[in-house]
């Protein structure tokens, strides 16, 4: 053995552990990407249609959408005026820092007006609020306006889900993406209905 | 080669090809430990134990088990009502788990009580805390498989916290879940981590450990070095080997663990709610949400430090801190003493701070969080990473008790 380094050996060896190390980074990519949602997944957690044409004004009903439960509810003219009186009272009431598509961050947190569409699980720790749409005074309380209550952990909120001060919760309830199929359906899970479809 | 190599029979024929004889002498027959091991010094070796029974408890439990959305709950049940032994293979694995903790914290204590992390053994100390986030690993995901609704707002809760990262937040919660919600694509990897990978990763980590720890040498409740007076032999003269001084010692500890240790498991395995919650007795409801989602004990002190902080990203980034600055320690430590027992009246005061306030975090953990919980959490939060700053600056320049050159007893 002698102390002289073969230069070009040493080259050639430093090569070949560079390009068997890009192959060992290619060679992880298929180990990662099988963790994400399968094509069955994808399938089943694909845009989901409702027809709301038997919902009443103030009611609210429950479709499921990846699990979660999605709540449509019709509001009157009574519950809607009550929104722009709130501000002082919520945390996000302009709903920045909140999670909605671009088009419902507005006022009442929807496409139209009349109807909410909502992830009815709480920001805080994903409980399903309850629904207490009634403008009286409740128990947890005195000057309720309509709107959402979490049993678990006392988070409010108002009839467009803006979350109030002094629940635990951080963010208004989330907005997921709809669009209208017609006057008494729509489709949960896309943006935009493309070709009619 | 060494002269076991070279002797006549078997066992020259076996050592020359595998140096049994050799390990054992280097491991355990001549492994010299210092002579003043406590109370404390059992838990290293009831740690193996319990990870003895977790795996062979966890290897049976498998034969049963069925890693599907569909049937886990049921096949829990059928494990405890039909299998034979089903139900005590179960307790073992449950108890298996609480009791893992206990040990591994008793400890983790022990380290910092006596300064085992510091010169020469960080490395050992560094190998424990990784040990220390694998388990916690581990017991999370065994926590999910049962699939009650506990498991499995649990795990939702958990992997939502790596929805929090900003920008690759959303894609990497698929990627961990497996889908759009915690489901069957979850479970199924969750069940191949915990069985398979996990306890790999456990095994070699120990092994690496404890090669780490007789590469320098075991600390003791002194601190002192016993390499530094040996006798003619070069056996340290407050050295006894491992074997069979500490073997007995360890039996003994294992006697006195296994009768608690039943104890539980035979009269009151779910503990009251505290190894077994109520809410995982109900199947897993993606619609239906306990009343109160809250890890089991082992984990409510960080859970506390998560709540304490309004902001989700605020709270994992504390949450995980926690457990990071644990692996600085040794680093953090500029003390020349190791032991408690020549350090001054601050150092105790702060040590006993840090795990009181630990202690009170994971009282915090488990409640619903009123008002006053609230601000204790936060006291408790700053107490815990205070300790760490006080030690940094403090054992700078510390004043201690004359350190001996022998172990006093």
């Amino acid at each position: 053995m002698t102390d002289k380094v073969n230069e070009s050996r040493r080259n050639l060896l430093i090569a070949t552990s560079a390009v068997g190390a890009i192959g060992a980074g290619f060679a992880a990519v298929p180990f990662l990407k099988s963790w994400l949602p399968s094509e069955r997944a994808k399938s089943a957690g694909g845009p989901v249609e409702a027809n709301f044409s038997k919902l009443e004004m103030g009611q609210k009903l429950d479709v499921s959408w990846r699990g979660q439960p999605i709540f449509l509810v019709k509001r009157d003219k009574a519950q809607l005026a009550t929104l722009p009186g709130l501000d002082e009272r919520l945390k996000d009431p302009g709903s920045e820092k909140s999670i909605q598509p671009d088009w419902a961050t507005n006022i009442h947190r929807s496409l139209n007006a009349e109807l909410l569409v909502m992830v009815g699980i709480c920001t805080h720790l994903g409980c399903s609020p309850k629904f207490y749409p009634e403008i009286v005074p409740q128990v947890f309380d005195s000057e309720w306006k309509g709107g959402f209550y979490c049993p678990c952990h006392n988070s409010k909120f108002d009839i467009a889900g803006r979350v109030f001060s002094g629940s635990p919760a951080g963010t208004n309830l989330v907005i997921p993406p709809y669009a209208f199929v017609d006057e008494n359906s729509l489709i949960i899970g896309v943006e935009s209905i493309e070709g009619g479809a | 080669m060494g002269n076991s190599s070279n002797k006549p029979g078997i066992s020259g024929w076996l050592n020359a090809r595998l140096p049994l004889t050799k390990v054992w002498k280097e491991h355990m027959a001549e492994y010299y430990a210092p002579k003043n091991f406590n109370f404390f010094y059992f838990f290293g070796s009831l740690a193996i134990l319990v990870l003895v029974n977790q795996i062979l408890t966890g290897i049976w439990l498998t034969m049963h088990y069925k890693a599907d959305a569909a049937q886990a709950f049921g096949v829990i049940e059928y494990i405890m009502r039909d299998v034979p032994w089903g139900w005590l293979i179960r307790y073992l694995h449950t108890t298996g788990a609480s009791a893992f903790f206990i040990v591994i914290y008793f400890h983790m204590f022990r380290g910092l009580m006596y300064g085992s992390y510091k010169n020469p053994r960080e490395i050992v100390w560094v190998l424990g805390m990784v040990l220390y986030l694998a388990l916690m690993a581990e017991a999370f995901m065994g926590y999910v498989l049962p699939w009650g609704n506990m498991s499995y707002w649990g795990a939702k809760v958990i992997t939502q916290l790596f929805g929090v990262i900003p920008v690759i937040g959303d894609t990497l919660l698929e990627w961990i879940r497996g889908d759009y919600l915690i489901s069957d694509a979850t479970l199924n990897r969750f069940f191949a981590l915990h069985v398979v990978l996990i306890p790999l990763i456990i095994l070699v980590l120990v092994f690496l450990h404890i090669v780490a720890l007789h590469a320098v040498g075991s600390n003791n409740p002194d601190g002192v070095d016993i390499k530094k007076v040996k006798d003619e032999n070069g056996v340290p003269k407050d050295g006894i080997p491992f074997h069979p001084y500490y073997t007995v010692k360890d039996m003994f500890g294992v006697g006195v663990f296994l009768l608690i240790f039943l104890f539980i498991v035979f009269v009151k395995p779910d503990l009251g709610g505290l190894f077994l919650e109520h809410d995982n007795f109900v199947p897993a409801n993606p619609m239906v949400t306990p009343e109160h989602i809250k890890p089991v004990w082992y984990f409510t002190p960080f859970y506390a430090m998560l709540k304490a902080v309004p902001d989700p990203l605020g709270g994992m980034i504390i949450m995980f801190a926690a457990i990071i600055m644990l692996f600085f320690l040794p680093w953090l430590d500029r003390s020349e003493v190791k032991s408690i027992r020549y350090r001054l009246l601050p150092f105790k005061l702060a040590l006993s701070a840090f795990v009181l306030s630990f202690l009170i975090l994971g009282w915090l953990g488990m409640q619903s969080g009123s008002t006053i919980q609230g601000y204790m959490t936060v006291v408790c939060t700053v107490i815990y990473f205070s300790y760490f700053v006080f030690l940094f600056f403090y054992s700078k320049n510390e004043k201690h008790k004359p350190i001996p050159e022998r172990v006093t007893h």
